[in-house]
C-alpha cells in the first residue's frame, strides 16, 4: 500500500484525541507521528531545550511494541518530567547529584500510561528537584519559552510546558508543588492540571514535599487534559496517600453548558503586584462566562496573605528530610577527591556541595532551619496551622461557589535571568497557585489571552476536593468558546 | 546512702513475614542485600505503606503491657546522617506513639512490684555495616525491619530487678509470638540508664547510657559494675558525667563510648508520606479476644488444675514453649506431677548441659510419654528410664525401640528372678543373718547384689519384696 493516500500531518493538530480518531480511522499511524515529531523537534529543540534525556533508538523500540491489545493512549507519545521514575531510563530531577541514577521500577503513573499503551517520549527539563519557577536551575542549564525565547517557560515544569507548546510531544507529564503545572501551563499557553491531593499516586515521583505534591497533565487543550486522568488517576496501594474513591470518566465531564454554575472570584487575588494586562484578560473572561450564563460572584479567601511564607516553611521543611537520602553512599554523584576525605561526614559534605546547585542548597538550608531544635514551635508548627486556616478558607469559598476563578500568575512570562538573582521575587510568582498545594484542592490552569507581545496569559479554575469534573465542564465550555488554544508560538 | 535509679529501653524485632514498610522478607541470615527493594533501599520516589500485621503485633504487645492504645497516631522522621540508614531518616514515632502508660509486674524478693512502661512505639530498624581493612560495606537486609520500642519509666531499682523485669518480658513477649526475642540475633536488644540518688531525694542524679549488652546476665553485670563505679565517684566527692558507655563483657567493666555530644537535633518531624492512623475499638476489642493466657496466670492455673508446686509451675510456665510441651503431655498421660518431674529435672538438665534453648527442644510428647508408660509398667527401672530419656534425646528414636535394641527390660519372668535371688541367699549367709537377726538394712545390700546379677534390669521394688518373702519363709523354718 503506498501512503500518499494518507493525508499529511499537520504537526499542530497532534492533539491525543485527534491522534486517537486518525489512529482509528487508519489515516495515520504511530510510526509516522513519531518520525514526524522526531525530525520537528531535531529543528525545534536546540532553541527550546524542552528535554533532558531522549533516546531516539529506545523509542524506535517501543513503538514496536506497542501492545496489539487495545489500550487507551495506544500509540499517543507522553513526555515525562525528569523527576518522574522511568524504570531504567535516567530520571535525573535536573541535577547533578543524581546523575547516572535510572530507577529499577516505573512510577505508578508511568506504569499506566505504559498499560494503555502510550510511547514514552523522553524526560522534560525542570527546576533542579523541582525548586524554581522559571526552569532556569537545571543542572542541565534552562529551558526556552517557545513565544519567546528570551523567556522563561515558567517552573518547574518548564520543559514538560514547553515541549507541549512547541509541539515537540502531544503531551506530558509534570508535578505541581506550589504551582509547577500551572505556571508553565499558563507562561506557555497550554492546559495544565494539578490534581486533589491524593487523587494521583505519588508512587515513583522523586519527592519534594510530599505533603504537597501531585503528578499532572500538561496538555494542548481541555480534552487531552481529561483523556490523560482518565490513565493517570486513581488509588494506588502503593501510596499511603493515595485515596481509595472511583475515578469517573473525565469525558463526560465535557459539556457545553455551564448555566447556573457558581464562580468565585477571590478578591485577596486582585489587590497588588498583578500586571494590568493580566487582570485585563481575566476581566475579559469573567465577562464571557457570564454571558454564558454563570453566576460570578466575589469570595474571600482571608488568609491569602500568608500562604507563601507557610508554603515556604513546610516545603523547604520536607524537602530538607527528602533530599538527605542524596549522600552518594548507594547511587547518584559521588565526590571525585574520596582519597583526601577524613570522614563519613566530611564524604557526606562533599558529595552535597558538589552535587547541589544554589536554590536546592538555599532550600536544604532553610527546611533544616525551620525544622531545628528551638525553632520547630515557631515556624514549622505555626506554618501548619496557618495551612489548617488556609484549608477552612477554602471549604467557606466553596460554600457559596462551585469554582473559584483566579488568574494563575501574577504576571506574564519573564525574561530569563530577571529574578535569578533575587529568590523572593522568583517565590512571588507562585503567589496565585500555592494556597492551592496548601488546601490539597484541584486547580488547572487554561489560555484566557495574550499581552501586546504576544506572550500567553493563564487562568485558574480551582475546585472542590475531588470535583475535577467541575474544573474540567467549566474549562472545556470556555475554551469552546474560545480560540486560544488554537494559537501557535512562531518558531 | 544511695538510691538506685534504672530507666530500660528495650528494642525487639517483630518476626512479620514482610518489613515494616514494604513487602521485601522479614529474615534473618540471608545473603547481604538480597532481601531489598526501592522502599527499604529508600531509591527517590519510593513509598513507604505500613505493614498491617506488624501495627498488629504492636498492638498486642501494648495491650499485653497494660498500656493505653492511642485513639490517634502518627509517624515521624527521625533525621539523622549515616550510611546503614538509606534515607538519612528513620521512620519512628515522636510525640504521637501508639500506646503509653502501662505496666508490667515482677516478683523481687519481699514483694510484688510494678515496673510502669512509658511507651511502646514502631519504627523501622537500620541496616548493617560490615567493616573490612579496606572497606565498609552495608548489608542493608535488617533496613526496614520492624521494631517495637518498649520504654520503662524509671522505676527499677537494682540490677536484679532489672534482670526480673527483662526475663519477665521476654516471657510475656514469648507468649505472644510476636518476636524471637534472641538477644544473639539481635530480635532483641537493650540499653539501659542508670544514676544514683541521695535516698529520699526526688531529683534525679546524672545518669549514664549503658549499651552493647547482649544477654540479661550482661545487663545484670553491667548495671552492677556501673552503679557500684558511680557510687564510688559519688562517695568520692566528684560528679557522675553524662555520658554513653559500653559493657566489656571480657573485662567485666563498662567503658565510656562518647560523653554526651552536643545533644543531637534529630528534627522530628510527622512523616508526610504516611498519614495519621486511627484505630477503632473494635480492633483493639478483636486483639485483646486474641491475648493468649500469660505466665503469671498460667502458673496459677498450672497449681490448680494439676495441682502443681508453685516452683514446679513457675518453671514450667516461664517458657510458653515448655508450658505448652507439658500440656500437650497431661492430654496423654494422667500424671501431671511425673511429667512435671522428668521436665524439670531431666530434661532441663539435658537441655541445660548441652545448652540448648527450649525452642529446639523436639522429642516428641508421645515419645516421652511413651517412656513414662513403660516405666509406669514396671518394665524399666527408674534409672533405666533416666538412662534411655538421653538416648531418646541425642537420638530422637523412641523409648520402645532404645529399650529393645538395648535389652534393658526388665526381667519379666518370676522364676528367673526367684532363682537369681534365691543364687544371692545362698551365696551371702552373713547378710541373711544379719537381716534375720533383725538389722533391716543388710535388705538393701541384698538387693544390690541381686541388681548387679540382673544388671539392672530386675525391679527393685519387687525384687525386695521377693527377698522379704523368702528370708520370711527361709526363717519361719528354720
Ligand atoms: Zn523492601
Amino acid at each position: 500500500m503506498s501512503t500518499d493516500k494518507r493525508m499529511p500531518i499537520n504537526i499542530e493538530n497532534l492533539k491525543i484525541h485527534r491522534l486517537l480518531e486518525l489512529y482509528r480511522t487508519k489515516e495515520l499511524n504511530p510510526k509516522e507521528v513519531i518520525d514526524c515529531l522526531f525530525s520537528h523537534i531535531e529543528k525545534i529543540e536546540p532553541k527550546i531545550k524542552a528535554f533532558v534525556h531522549f533516546n531516539r533508538e529506545k523509542i524506535t523500540k517501543e513503538l514496536e511494541n506497542i501492545p496489539q491489545k487495545e489500550g487507551k493512549l495506544k500509540g499517543i507519545p507522553v513526555t515525562i518530567k525528569d523527576n518522574i521514575c522511568v524504570k531504567d531510563e535516567p530520571t535525573t530531577c535536573a541535577s547533578k547529584i543524581l546523575g547516572g541514577f535510572s530507577p529499577p521500577y516505573d512510577a505508578t503513573v508511568v506504569e499506566r500510561l505504559k498499560r494503555e499503551g502510550a510511547i514514552l517520549f523522553g524526560k522534560a527539563n525542570m527546576d533542579e528537584f523541582a525548586f524554581g519557577s522559571s526552569c532556569e536551575t537545571s543542572f542541565y542549564g534552562p529551558t526556552h519559552n517557545p513565544w519567546n525565547t528570551s523567556c522563561v517557560p515558567g517552573g518547574s515544569s518548564g520543559g514538560s510546558a514547553a515541549a507541549v507548546a512547541s509541539d515537540e510531544t502531544v503531551a506530558s507529564l509534570g508535578s505541581d508543588t506550589g504551582g509547577s503545572i500551572r505556571q508553565p501551563a499558563s507562561f506557555c499557553g497550554i492546559v495544565g492540571l494539578k490534581p486533589t491531593y491524593g487523587r494521583v499516586s505519588r508512587y515513583g515521583l522523586v519527592a519534594f514535599a510530599s505533603s504537597l505534591d501531585q503528578i499532572g497533565p500538561l496538555t494542548k487543550d481541555v480534552k487531552d487534559c481529561a483523556l490523560l486522568m482518565n490513565v493517570i488517576a486513581g488509588y494506588d496501594e502503593k501510596d499511603s496517600t493515595s485515596v481509595n474513591i472511583p475515578v469517573p470518566d473525565y469525558t463526560k465531564a465535557l459539556v457545553k453548558d455551564i448555566r447556573g454554575m457558581k464562580i468565585g472570584v477571590p478578591r485577596e487575588y486582585f489587590l497588588e503586584g498583578i500586571d494590568k494586562e493580566v487582570k485585563k484578560a481575566i476581566e475579559e473572561a469573567i465577562t464571557l462566562i457570564k454571558d454564558l450564563k454563570a453566576e460570578v460572584k466575589e469570595v474571600s479567601l482571608p488568609h491569602t496573605e500568608y500562604a507563601v511564607a507557610t508554603y515556604y516553611i513546610i516545603a523547604t521543611a520536607e524537602a530538607s528530610s527528602n533530599l538527605a537520602r542524596f549522600d552518594g553512599v548507594q547511587y547518584g554523584y559521588r565526590t571525585k577527591d574520596i582519597s583526601s576525605v577524613n570522614d563519613i561526614i566530611q564524604f557526606y559534605s562533599r558529595t552535597r556541595k558538589e552535587g547541589f546547585g544554589a536554590e536546592a542548597k538555599r532550600r536544604i538550608m532553610l527546611g533544616t532551619y525551620v525544622l531545628s531544635h528551638g525553632y520547630y514551635d515557631a515556624y514549622y508548627l505555626r506554618a501548619l496551622k496557618v495551612r489548617t486556616l488556609i484549608r477552612k478558607d477554602f471549604e467557606e469559598a466553596f460554600k457559596e461557589c462551585d469554582i473559584i476563578l483566579t488568574p494563575t500568575s501574577p504576571t506574564p512570562p519573564f525574561r530569563m535571568g530577571e529574578k535569578t538573582e533575587n529568590p523572593l521575587a522568583m517565590y512571588l510568582s507562585d503567589i496565585y497557585t500555592i494556597s492551592v498545594n496548601l488546601a490539597g484542592v484541584p486547580a488547572i490552569s487554561l489560555p484566557c489571552g495574550f499581552t501586546n507581545d504576544q506572550l500567553p496569559i493563564g487562568m485558574q479554575l480551582i475546585g472542590k476536593p475531588f470535583d475535577e469534573e467541575t474544573i474540567f465542564r467549566l474549562a472545556y465550555t470556555y475554551e469552546q468558546n474560545t480560540d486560544w488554544h488554537y494559537k501557535k508560538p512562531k518558531l | 546512702m544511695y538510691e538506685t535509679v534504672i530507666g530500660l529501653e528495650v528494642h525487639l524485632q517483630l518476626k512479620t513475614k514482610t518489613k515494616a514498610f514494604c513487602g521485601c522478607a522479614n529474615s534473618f541470615g540471608a545473603e547481604p542485600n538480597t532481601l531489598v527493594c526501592p522502599v527499604c533501599l529508600g531509591l527517590p520516589g519510593s513509598l513507604p505503606v505500613l505493614n498491617k500485621k506488624a501495627l498488629e503485633y504492636a498492638l498486642k504487645v501494648a495491650l499485653a503491657l497494660n498500656c493505653e492504645v492511642k485513639e490517634f497516631f502518627k509517624f515521624d522522621r527521625k533525621n539523622y546522617y549515616y550510611p546503614d540508614l538509606p534515607k538519612n531518616y528513620q521512620i519512628s514515632q515522636y510525640d504521637m506513639p501508639l500506646s503509653i502508660n502501662g505496666y508490667l509486674e515482677i516478683d523481687t524478693e519481699t514483694k510484688n512490684k510494678r515496673i510502669r512502661i512509658k511507651r511502646v512505639h514502631l519504627e523501622e530498624d537500620a541496616g548493617k555495616l560490615i567493616h573490612t581493612p579496606e572497606y565498609s560495606l552495608v548489608d542493608y537486609n535488617r533496613a526496614g525491619v520492624p521494631l517495637l520500642e518498649i520504654v520503662t519509666e524509671p522505676d527499677i531499682n537494682s540490677a536484679e530487678e532489672a534482670y526480673e523485669y527483662l526475663v519477665n518480658l521476654k516471657s510475656v513477649l514469648e507468649y505472644l509470638e510476636v518476636s524471637d526475642c534472641n538477644m544473639e540475633k539481635g530480635s532483641l536488644r537493650c540499653d539501659a540508664n542508670v544514676s544514683l540518688r541521695k535516698k529520699g531525694s526526688s531529683v534525679l542524679g546524672i545518669k549514664t547510657e549503658l549499651k552493647n549488652m547482649n544477654s540479661f546476665k550482661a545487663v545484670r553485670d553491667a548495671l552492677d559494675f556501673e552503679i557500684s563505679r558511680q557510687r564510688k565517684i559519688l562517695d568520692g566527692g566528684e560528679r557522675v558525667i553524662q555520658e554513653t558507655r559500653l559493657w566489656d563483657a571480657e573485662e567485666g567493666i563498662t567503658i565510656s563510648m562518647r560523653t554526651k555530644e552536643e545533644a543531637h537535633d534529630y528534627r522530628y518531624f510527622p512523616d508526610p508520606d504516611l498519614v495519621i492512623f486511627t484505630v477503632d475499638e473494635k480492633v483493639i476489642k478483636s486483639i485483646k479476644d486474641t491475648l493468649p493466657e500469660f505466665p503469671r496466670q498460667r502458673c496459677l492455673r498450672f497449681q490448680k488444675e494439676y495441682s502443681l508446686s508453685f516452683y514446679d509451675a513457675e518453671v514450667l510456665t516461664r517458657s510458653k514453649y515448655l508450658a505448652d510441651y507439658f500440656e500437650s503431655c497431661a492430654k496423654l498421660y494422667p500424671y501431671p506431677k511425673e511429667i512435671s518431674n522428668w521436665l524439670t529435672t531431666e530434661v532441663l538438665a539435658y537441655l541445660n548441659e548441652k545448652k540448648i534453648p527450649i525452642e529446639e527442644f523436639t522429642l516428641e510428647s508421645e515419645k516421652l510419654i511413651g517412656l513414662l508408660k513403660i516405666l509406669q509398667a514396671k518394665q524399666i527401672s527408674r534409672n533405666t528410664a533416666k538412662d534411655v530419656l538421653r538416648i531418646m534425646l541425642d537420638t530422637n528414636k523412641d523409648a520402645d525401640t532404645i529399650i529393645k535394641e538395648k535389652n534393658l527390660f526388665l526381667i519379666s519372668d518370676e522364676s528367673d528372678l526367684e532363682k537369681i535371688v534365691d543364687e544371692v541367699i545362698k551365696n551371702n549367709p552373713n547378710s541373711v543373718n544379719d537381716y534375720l537377726k533383725g538389722k533391716e538394712n543388710a535388705i538393701m545390700f541384698l538387693v544390690g547384689q541381686v541388681m548387679k546379677q540382673t544388671k539392672g534390669k530386675a525391679d527393685p521394688v519387687r525384687v525386695n519384696t521377693l527377698l522379704k518373702t523368702k528370708l520370711k519363709k527361709g526363717g519361719d523354718n528354720a
